[in-house]
């Protein structure tokens, strides 16, 4: 397998950032990692994740799609898309490479969203396995396999070196693009770890978490359960969870007065907002527990129900570490599981 | 600790003083602890918890509680209190509706303090003699209490209980507190250095609001920043600036109603301190218009929404703005 020692991992990214935008996940001052564009001599984070998810790269929080420019009773509109730089997002996880299969589906099917396939397009997403899960992951619950993830190339380390295999043509280009730092090596090592961090999953405490008893077919069992009170109950409405959820795609479109002009832009929305699905007549979710529901309703049933039994979470666990009320999906299925 | 205030709620149910109680409920792991209403002994025996990481402070759940019939219960750390005083004082809260239980409050633990000596797959923390024994799927590791302590609970500035209708264990005093101490690094900071310091903090923000809604001052029925019609709602930033800016207006405008409880900061997703912003308006209030702790009592008249002869001319406020 094509290995790169990892004594020489400065020299691979400076290849790769000689031929195009690398990002990596790197740890701030404050010791939490985010992913940043690669700079000479920046260290790769070794922590299991970054805060915020790597969705950012293709739906980022705030763009502009439009403007429009006022002269008296003209309107001039501008159409901004531009074609965006080929980059490469380098140490991606597992769950977070399974979130952009979501995200896919509800961008790329007809109508396709031009901004978020442009970045797609332009976007080669290398992953790296995990060897160290924590006890808030859940992504095997998923059937996610982060000892084998998903992206266009994959990778691995066994503590000495960094294994390539492309799952993709845009992967096969990565490889091929650093393939004179590359060698052919054995992976008995590798074999090893692999084998090592597969007990570990087998052991985290999330390990039987099943999404056996969710899905599209399941909305009347859970819509109107007697749960979803004194699970909401604390929830604060903030948009923690959503924001760090790498597969939450919801979004608000608005108009930015500039004053000669406008700027039409979208930016992350969340349903714990209390303005999220405001229209005209009102807003057909008026407290927080049923925008909580909505949520979770969202990703256990009515996403699958629309996608082939695709759930909506690919338990990566953020929102457990982060919700300030430690209130969170798997919290939810535990409780609200009909069987 | 635990098993007296579960006593206490129970007795209180029983005795039909209160009829539900705000505590904890115990979580998933260790550490992931929810609060929440019970409504039962059952209840209360199958999930209450009061340990090390119960360092939510309940008393904004009040303001949505004591709109309900009945009394409830709510066991409040004497920081809690404080932030109760203050909902009564601006008549956020029905008094009347609540039955105050002041219990012993931290030091708490931070759980991503334990988590940032790169320990992971946490299973149990047990605190023995203040060395803290991690049992995780990797093995057990050993970390002193002292460096896994809260923030908020580093800096304590009181173990008293302002407000109360019974207390479990004794009350404790008004500290000597070390938390401007990093206020006063930010002001000895030349103007460059400190606005460099802020940019990097608040450039972190993801705009979740969490700050705000888990403030026990903040509890406008609808803030203006979610308010469509009020022409300032921001749910995404017009400029690299704009989430600075929120942050500062949130501070003005809890400026001499903060307790200084610490939430904004424990809460934030991407560890912003968030509540030096707040102790710097508290440090302010306290050399401008003499010392003054929001939530102490429930009747004084708070130093900015107060005018008197003795206060600080306006230009003295200016010239200390001037570098």
């Amino acid at each position: 397998m094509l290995r790169i020692s990892l004594d020489k991992i400065d020299e691979l990214f400076e290849a790769v950032n000689s031929q195009q935008a690398l990002y990596i996940p790197t740890d701030r001052k404050d010791g939490a990692a985010e992913y940043k564009k690669y700079e000479s001599g920046m260290k790769m984070s070794n922590k299991l994740n970054t805060v915020r998810s790597a969705k950012d790269f293709f739906f980022p929080q705030t763009e502009n799609l439009v403007e429009f420019k006022m002269e008296g009773k003209k309107i001039e509109v501008k159409d901004i898309r531009e074609e965006s730089e080929d980059f490469v997002i380098f140490g991606v996880r597992a769950c977070d490479a399974r979130s952009f299969t979501i995200l896919d589906k509800v961008y790329l099917v007809e109508p396709v969203d031009s901004f978020y396939k442009n970045r797609r397009d332009h976007g080669t997403v290398v992953t790296m396995a995990c060897t160290r899960p924590s006890e808030t992951c859940f992504c095997q619950t998923f059937g996610i396999d982060p000892t084998a993830p998903e992206g266009d190339a994959a990778c691995w380390s066994d503590g000495s070196f960094l294994y390539f295999k492309a799952n993709t043509d845009k992967g096969q280009k990565f490889i091929d693009s650093i393939s004179s730092l590359l060698d052919d090596g054995d992976t008995a090592e590798l074999d090893k770890a692999i084998e090592k961090t597969k007990t570990i999953m087998s052991k985290l405490p999330l390990a039987n978490l099943s999404t056996e008893n969710f899905g599209g077919d399941k909305l009347n069992e859970y819509f109107n359960s007697d749960k979803w009170g004194e699970l909401s109950e604390s929830c604060l409405g903030c948009g923690t969870c959503t924001f760090v959820c790498p597969t939450c795609q919801c979004y608000d479109i608005k108009d930015f007065n500039t004053g000669d002009g406008i700027k039409r832009f979208r930016c992350w929305d969340s349903c714990m907002y209390s303005d999220f699905t405001k229209m005209a007549h009102g807003n057909p979710r008026l407290t927080q527990l049923e925008r909580f529901r909505q949520r979770f309703m969202h990703k256990l049933v009515y996403f699958p129900k629309n996608n082939e039994g695709e759930f909506g979470c690919v338990g990566c666990g953020r929102c457990l570490s982060k919700c300030p009320i430690s209130m969170n999906i798997v919290k939810v299925m535990k409780a609200l599981e009909v069987k | 600790m635990q098993e007296a205030i579960i006593n206490k709620a129970k007795q209180l149910l029983a005795d039909g003083t209160v009829d539900r109680v705000i505590g904890w409920k115990k979580g998933e792991f260790a550490y992931d602890i929810t609060p929440a209403v019970f409504g039962s002994a059952e209840e209360i025996d199958a999930d209450f918890v009061y340990d090390d990481f119960t360092s939510a402070n309940v008393s904004k759940y009040l303001v949505k509680e004591t709109k309900k019939e009945g009394k409830v219960l709510v066991f409040l750390k004497p920081c809690d209190t404080y932030s109760l005083n203050q909902l009564i004082k601006e008549h956020r809260v029905d008094r009347e509706k609540v039955y105050v239980v002041g219990i012993p409050g931290g030091p708490k633990l931070d759980i991503e303090k334990i988590k940032a000596k790169g320990i992971s797959g946490i299973l149990s923390v047990k605190n023995e003699n203040y060395t803290l024994k991690i049992e995780t799927i990797y093995g057990e590791e050993t970390m002193p209490f002292s460096e896994a302590i809260l923030d908020k609970c580093a800096s304590c500035k009181s173990k008293k209980h302002v407000v109360y209708d019974e207390l479990i264990g004794e009350d404790g005093e008004v500290l000597e507190s070390n938390r401007f101490d990093m206020v006063e690094q930010l002001e000895n900071m030349t103007a460059e250095e400190r606005y460099n310091f802020w940019r990097e903090q608040l450039s972190k923000c993801i705009r979740c609001n969490a700050c705000r809604n888990v403030c026990p001052a903040c509890t406008c029925e609808k803030c203006v920043f979610d308010n469509p019609t009020s022409g300032v709602e921001n749910k995404a930033a017009s400029d690299s600036f704009e989430e600075n800016m929120f942050h500062i207006i949130r501070a003005f405008h809890v400026a001499g109603r903060c307790t200084d409880c610490g939430e904004c900061s424990r809460v934030c997703p991407q560890n912003i301190p968030l509540h030096l912003l707040n102790r710097k308006f508290i440090k302010d209030i306290n050399s401008l218009y003499g010392e003054y702790q929001a939530g102490e009592d429930t009747t004084s008249r708070a130093p900015l929404t107060n005018y008197t002869f003795d206060d600080c001319e306006a230009s003295i406020v200016h010239e200390r703005g001037v570098e």
